[in-house]
């Protein structure tokens, strides 16, 4: 990766901790309800195996903590923002929330709230591409956590057996909601466990955006070239709780700060500084313009746009018209 | 007009569909190479290939999401779930992954998936084999659910099924596959909504679906030669129940008994009963029955097994001491 698409990146990594942090506070002056899962700590995950696949073109599914997932692939971040705050407007008109964040036509295909839900939907989105022949590849994103249901087995496995396009990426954060991994958690390094289902993996450091393209720059080939599913661990963490729920009290002060010390944002900036291609005077305009915009855009749009009516309460229940229900066109 | 029988139906469907259409699959537990429990994907293997008649491994959430996410990107999968009893494993997939996904996502992404299942006590199956699970399914919004009660609604069912681009559960029955039935040769559609009078009369409704419709039409001739002119309704459709044609009826016969195979608490009988409290309560002469099965999990023994169930003869039984003549 040149110094060029870092920049590039830092920009948009820098945006997504910034549009996290907004959505936080917004949240606690109760303009966000539900639950909200935040990404800060592990953008270098979305950022750095996006960067190696075609965001918009490969089809892209993960779990609740999914609003950078969706503005990656492409999604409009004041429809995300508008969906957090139940508009019409929003990415999902307001009937999805924080956790159900979709943008079909960019093909970010959800964010699901069952943990582990997203495993089969991820082999049968792959399944849909291999049987139409496409060059599109699904990407799974989805937690540590996450493996320990029966989804992640009975996936790995068919997806296997059946050599499907699909590319499973786990952000090992540690923690699965308020438990850490090695107290739930019989094997801590994820990437082992998919030994047996035959199916080649490997392990990244997920707060070194770098390293993380190299390690999914080989998923990706591997995915794309047909050779069948590949799965990728991400060592990384989350700064906040689980979700605005979580008072994070199961967590060392010491632990966050040795993994704040490996802000995957301030990794890359002080690259680019060290390379001369940056100042830590440009660095803080770009952060300023970035919290201005959002400021000015983002919140703007989602505080200024229209509730959805109670009249279309039953919209998008069931199919609009569709002629097969009453047993085709007479 | 050919006689077929219901797996011969179904699978009619099946072949017809994937002729039509390269994105049609089929897939579940045996159904490829084995040819499926009931035969009802028998030859498609063969003239389908691996690729579209897929045989699945024993892993009821897994390979129904798959199928699942498939439907996300257009394929239209049939998936067969080898048991309905099987089905409780993969309720998280239908009840919150295709059920929900049009609503969720602000209607972006929808799942024309079919998951077909047969369900009902068979002969000696056990308490983990032979349950009626419609009621779960029926109550859920976003999926559609019929149930056929003879070969010719299990074709044509499942033919707009397919082509539905909603989720649509199939209830099938696992003593009904080799009932036979007219079928008409040339390819037809029946409507995913609906109820169907097999059987006119004006003095009371006995209302049936899947199984229990043809206990009902044995019941209305016994009751015929005893005076009582039955009308018989199969509520081929469980959800949406259709409530204009359960007043209709109920409004013509102003009597009404539901015969359900499944165990009445929170079941089709409650619910066609709170249907006609809502819609033609004052137009009843009298209470309405349920007559629907012991609620208790299905024994091995056969004959504490055959005292669950109802039968005609229990439909009949009902029906008189409704017209106080038991």
């Amino acid at each position: 990766m040149n110094i060029a698409d870092k920049k590039r990146l830092l920009r948009e990594m820098l945006y997504a901790r910034r549009f996290e942090e907004r959505c936080y506070e917004a949240y606690v002056e109760r303009k966000i309800g539900g639950f909200l899962h935040l990404y800060p700590g592990q953008e270098a995950c979305c950022f750095g195996v996006m960067e190696a696949a075609r965001p918009g073109h490969d089809y892209v599914i993960t779990g609740y903590r999914d609003h950078v997932h969706a503005i990656k692939c492409g999604a409009d971040p004041k429809e995300v923002m508008a969906e957090l705050y139940g508009k019409e407007t929003g990415s999902s008109k307001g009937r999805g929330g924080s956790m159900h964040i979709f943008d079909v036509k960019h093909r970010f295909m959800g964010g699901y709230a069952l943990v582990g839900g997203p495993f089969p939907l991820a082999a049968g989105i792959a399944k849909g591409i291999k049987l139409k022949g496409g060059d599109e590849i699904a990407i799974c994103f989805l937690g540590d956590a996450a493996n320990n249901q029966g989804t992640f087995h009975e996936s790995l496995n068919m997806a296997a057996v059946w050599k499907l396009p699909v590319l499973y990426i786990c952000e090992n954060n540690l923690y699965g909601i308020g438990t850490r991994i090695d107290r739930s958690t019989a094997e801590t390094d994820q990437h082992k466990r998919v030994s047996g289902y035959d199916i080649p993996s490997a392990c990244a450091d997920g707060q070194d955006l770098d390293a993380v393209f190299k390690a999914a720059k080989k998923a990706v080939d591997h995915v794309r070239s047909g050779k069948g599913p590949y799965f990728l661990e991400l060592k990384t963490y989350r700064y906040r709780g689980h979700s605005m729920s979580d008072s994070n009290a199961y967590r060392s002060k010491d632990e966050e700060k040795e993994w704040g010390d490996r802000d995957p944002i301030n990794h890359v900036r002080d690259e680019i500084i060290n390379a001369g291609k940056l100042t830590m005077e440009e660095y803080k305009a770009m952060d300023k313009e970035i919290i201005d915009q959002i400021e000015n855009e983002v919140i703007k749009f989602a505080e200024e746009s229209p509730e959805p009516v109670v009249a279309d309460l039953e919209k998008y229940v069931l199919a609009e018209n569709d002629p097969w229900v009453q047993g085709g066109a007479k | 007009m050919a006689e077929l029988m219901y797996w011969e139906a179904i699978r009619r469907a099946h072949d017809e569909e994937m002729t039509n259409d390269p994105l049609v699959i089929a897939m579940g537990e045996d159904i490829g190479v084995a040819g499926g429990t009931y035969k009802a994907t028998q030859g498609l293997y063969d003239k389908y290939g691996p690729e579209r008649v897929i045989d699945t491994p024993i892993s009821e959430n897994g390979f129904t999401g798959l199928g699942i996410g498939a439907s996300f990107i257009g394929v239209r999968p049939v998936i067969e779930i080898m048991s309905v009893n099987f089905a409780w494993l993969a309720m998280d997939q239908i009840f919150n992954s295709a059920a929900k996904v049009r609503y969720m996502s602000g209607g972006q992404l929808e799942s024309p998936v079919v998951i077909r299942s047969p369900g009902g006590t068979a002969h000696q199956l056990g308490a983990q084999h032979s349950a009626r699970m419609e009621k779960v399914f029926m109550g859920i919004a976003g999926l559609r659910v019929v149930t056929p009660s003879t070969p010719k609604q299990a074709y044509g069912l499942l033919k707009s099924a397919i082509r539905c681009n909603d989720p649509v559960f199939i209830n099938e029955h696992e003593l009904m596959y080799n009932m036979k039935g007219e079928v008409p040769d040339e390819e037809f559609f029946l409507p995913l909504e609906g109820s169907e009078v097999v059987r006119q009369g004006k003095d009371v409704t006995l209302f049936g679906y899947n199984i229990s419709v043809h206990w009902c039409k044995q019941a209305a001739d016994v009751l015929a030669k005893q005076g009582i002119d039955c009308e018989v309704i199969d509520l081929y459709s469980l959800s949406p129940l259709d409530r204009e044609g359960i007043k209709t009826s109920v409004s013509k016969t102003h009597r009404a008994v539901i015969v359900e195979e499944a165990e009445a608490p929170v079941g089709v009988g409650s619910e066609v009963m709170a249907i006609i409290n809502e819609e033609c309560f004052f137009e009843l002469d009298a209470a309405p029955v349920r007559v629907s099965a012991v609620n208790v999990p299905i024994p091995y023994n056969h004959t504490l097994e055959k005292a669950v169930i109802p039968t005609a003869k229990d439909v009949v039984d009902a029906v008189l001491k409704m017209f106080g003549k038991a």
